[in-house]
């Protein structure tokens, strides 16, 4: 029971408490760039959902198995970076063969995440807090979450201010993110969740 | 100045092609630790580091890297130089490691470090190259020092921590944490605009300005752009180039033949 508690209480924190851009300020371009329509931002949403969560279990394995065996823990971002780069890749390949209606939803995003550093820092944080595997993918899937919930209503908000009025200078990006500074004080009351 | 000499190298990173001011690039780290003006600082001498060293050694490599894995190339080369500079930072300046935390090995993804790369190392000599990074980490960690201090100012009251405003200032806590950083770059970019603005109706040239991807990331024309892992210069040849990095990729910047000492560039 301890260990489902614990499990849940990761999957509370990662996903809101400390929202992975609002507070981590990880993964911010696609966040600003990805967040015009609400349908693309959810878009955005699952595809991050599915790579972080993968590539969590991934680098996981890899760092347990390997650099941890062989003593080479020191090698961690390079290889992570190579991994989720390489996953990345295979993971369009593989869906596009496999299964070209996900492609088709998906695709255009894959290339996006690839850099993100997002999916690189829940990889050096579930090695950081010294999480296992399993924890390692709830932690990965819940930041995703996160991540997700934060630019669909980012999207939605930014759909409303199209039509208002703005001083000329704040069109845009200004005003993008003070809609995100404004998130992130809403998030902030999160804090007293745990 | 003579193009390409060092002076001027030092200068366009600073001040004209300045990496937060001008061109808006790396906002993740810019934004999570300039919580006071020392950790800015910190951060950008750090990324000051590795953008020269990976800038010089990119340069010398340049005619042994084939262009096709050229990124996953670049990438290996800067995040070694980022593992020896957090080995060091751990050993010799181990509470500005504290500080900085998860985001010193997150300087790998640095859109700065990989678009230096991409547009000035891996097409220059070594000592431009060397000077363009250091440069740009100058005019980074400057930008970094400067909001960090603002953000300090406002949300302690401090400066560098020394006491600085009167008790009768009461610190705006918010500008401290998460929601303030965003507040922060809000006017600085507003500010951008309004001296993008005014040199549009001055006619003056502003197409730098603001040309890192704050923008619409989908639709990004900027080729060069380093958060694309493969090429998208030539649309056409980029589902075919798809497959064949993805191959290639695991291999590095490993044994793959020199092919024609990158023919295409």
């Amino acid at each position: 029971m301890e260990n489902v508690k614990d499990l849940l209480l990761i999957l509370i924190g990662s996903s809101l408490v400390s929202n992975v851009v609002l507070s981590q300020f990880l993964g911010l371009c696609p966040f600003l760039g990805v967040s015009r329509k609400t349908n693309t931002a959810a878009g955005m949403g699952t595809a991050v959902i599915f790579v972080i969560t993968l590539a969590s279990g991934v680098a996981g394995v890899i760092y347990k198995f390997v650099l941890e065996r062989f003593h080479v823990e020191y090698l961690r971002t390079i290889v992570f970076i190579l991994v989720i780069a390489a996953l990345v890749q295979f993971v369009e390949m593989f869906l596009r063969k496999a299964m070209p209606s996900l492609y088709e939803a998906l695709g255009v995003y894959l290339p996006l995440i690839t850099t993100n550093c997002a999916v690189l820092g829940v990889a050096i944080t579930n090695v950081q807090k010294e999480y296992g595997i399993l924890t390692g993918i709830v932690n990965g899937f819940a930041t995703a979450v996160g991540f997700t919930v934060a630019i669909v209503i980012l999207a939605g908000i930014r759909e409303k201010l199209e039509y208002n009025d703005i001083p000329k200078p704040f069109r845009g990006m200004p005003l993008v993110l003070v809609t995100a500074g404004l998130m992130a004080i809403a998030f902030c009351g999160f804090s007293g969740l745990l | 100045m003579k193009v390409n000499s060092a002076g001027e190298r030092l200068y366009n990173g600073i001040v004209k092609e300045n990496p937060t001011f001008v061109l808006m690039l790396g906002m993740c780290p810019t934004l999570a630790i300039t919580t006071s003006a020392v950790n800015g600082l910190g951060m950008g001498l750090t990324t000051m580091v590795v953008l020269a060293l990976s800038n010089l050694i990119i340069s010398l490599l340049r005619n042994i890297i084939p262009n096709r894995v050229r990124i996953p190339a670049f990438i290996v080369i800067i995040a070694s130089f980022v593992t020896a500079v957090q080995l060091l930072l751990e050993a010799y300046i181990p509470f500005l490691n504290k500080a900085l935390g998860m985001y010193i090995p997150l300087i790998v993804v640095n859109c700065i470090i990989l678009g230096r790369a991409e547009s000035y190392a891996y097409s220059n000599t070594p000592l431009p190259s060397f000077f363009d990074g250091v440069g740009m980490g100058v005019g980074f960690t400057f930008a970094l020092t400067c909001i960090g201090a603002v953000r300090e100012l406002l949300g302690a009251g401090e400066l560098f921590g020394f006491e600085l405003l009167p008790d009768s200032f009461e610190p705006i806590r918010i500008f401290g944490q998460a929601p303030g950083a965003f507040f922060v770059l809000a006017a600085l970019v507003a500010l951008q605009n309004y001296i993008k603005n005014a040199r549009k109706k001055a006619g003056k040239p502003y197409e730098k300005i603001g040309s890192g991807c704050t923008e619409d990331c989908m639709n990004c024309s900027d080729t060069n752009c380093g958060k694309r892992f493969y090429d998208t210069a030539d649309t056409a040849g980029t589902k075919k180039q798809l497959q064949e990095t993805g191959k290639a990729q695991d291999k590095a910047a490993a044994t793959e033949t020199i092919d024609g000492k990158k023919g295409e560039k």
